[in-house]
């Protein structure tokens, strides 16, 4: 029999399978994005004056040269920072903050409001640590503020939803949902617990 | 004999090439998508510590990266303590304020108050140099900084 030449691939559907792919990996493929803790340094000032801030409202967090954590002069294990800066953050000492819930001890910080943590560290101290310690700190305002957030969220529609999950929202183009309220939410939030985090140079 | 000579030969039919455009184009879209626009290139070492209270850093606004850390190879020459990367060289603490200006002078007038300084420090880093770049970004009213880090639980920057 003759030898008969084989019949053409049909390549009109390539171009469909190489659309199929590009698109499959536009989806599937994240461009990562830089994050982290963000600060806001102290500016410069000429004549610093002196402010007196009662000792029981300073909190003392110091890293020293080896890695160790003193707070209020007693050395700690980062594990317990969080919990520890709560307590002073919640305590009330003078009874002024009805939405606290510490334990109202007069020896510890009158309010939130007045509450202070100064966070000193040496030059020795590992940037790995001082970022965790940071960490721990940054932690603990975010868990008063989320316990706030989810008492004072339902009232103006947002059930559930705790400070970090609102700030998300609102920074979030696709958030369905009145962002004027959102951000009166927040911005209470962030009075009733100021970060008053000081840094020692 | 033409019934003989009709098939000539048993020659392979060409590939059809119609869809390599395609196949180019894939790849091209491909390298596009996954390709991440590198800023500088480190000469540092550059692990950074990890956190879980991070912030994502807003792109919208202006951001200018300060890299420290201790030489990497092939850097030896230049120490073992950590140093500070500006751009693709090594530079002094004292060169920040020179970098800052020079980053705020590329910017549109209304973006200078927003930029942010990321601090890309190493974990081994000790906090004197870190120290120091925050004195200096206060000299030169800096004063919007992010550090910079991973994810992930915090104390495990503890054990190292």
């Amino acid at each position: 029999m003759a030898k008969r030449s084989a019949p053409e691939v049909n390549a009109g559907s390539m171009a469909d399978i190489a659309f199929l792919l590009l698109i499959f990996f536009l989806v599937t493929t994240t461009i990562p994005k830089d994050s982290g803790i963000n600060r806001k340094l102290p500016p410069m000032e000429e004549n610093e004056e002196d402010v007196i801030i009662k000792q029981k409202n300073i909190f003392t967090v110091l890293l020293n040269g080896k890695d160790q954590l003193l707070v209020e002069d007693e050395i700690m294990e980062v594990k317990k920072l969080r919990a520890a800066a709560v307590r002073f953050l919640d305590n009330n000492g003078d009874g002024s903050c009805d939405y606290c819930k510490g334990a109202k001890d007069a020896s510890s910080s009158d309010n939130p409001d007045k509450a202070i943590i100064s966070l000193k560290n040496e030059r020795e101290t590992s940037y790995g640590v001082y970022i965790t310690v940071q960490n721990e700190l940054v932690a603990a305002y975010n868990e008063l503020r989320n316990r706030r957030a989810l008492e004072l969220g339902p009232a103006k529609g947002f059930r559930d939803m705790s400070f970090v999950e609102m700030q998300k929202n609102y920074r979030d183009a696709k958030f369905v949902g009145n962002k004027g309220n959102l951000k009166e939410v927040i911005d209470q939030i962030k009075i009733e617990f100021p970060q008053k985090l000081s840094e020692v140079q | 004999m033409s019934k003989f000579n009709k098939k000539k030969s048993g020659d392979l039919p060409p590939v059809n090439t119609a869809s390599l455009p395609d196949i180019v184009f894939m790849l091209l879209f491909f390298f596009m998508v996954v390709t991440v626009m590198r800023e500088d290139e480190l000469k540092i070492a550059n692990i950074l510590p990890v956190a879980d209270q991070v912030e994502k850093l807003d792109k919208k606004n202006p951001v200018s990266y300060i890299y420290a850390g201790k030489p990497s190879r092939g850097y030896e020459k230049f120490g073992t303590e950590a140093r500070l990367q500006l751009n693709d060289k090594f530079a002094e603490v004292k060169d920040i304020a020179a970098f800052v200006n020079a980053e705020r002078a590329s910017l549109r007038e209304e973006l200078i108050p927003f930029l942010t300084i990321a601090l890309k420090v190493d974990k081994e880093a000790n906090m004197g140099i870190v120290g120091d770049i925050k004195q200096e970004l206060r000299k030169v009213n800096a004063l919007k900084i992010n550090y910079t880090t991973g994810k992930g639980s915090a104390l495990d920057n503890m054990n190292r």
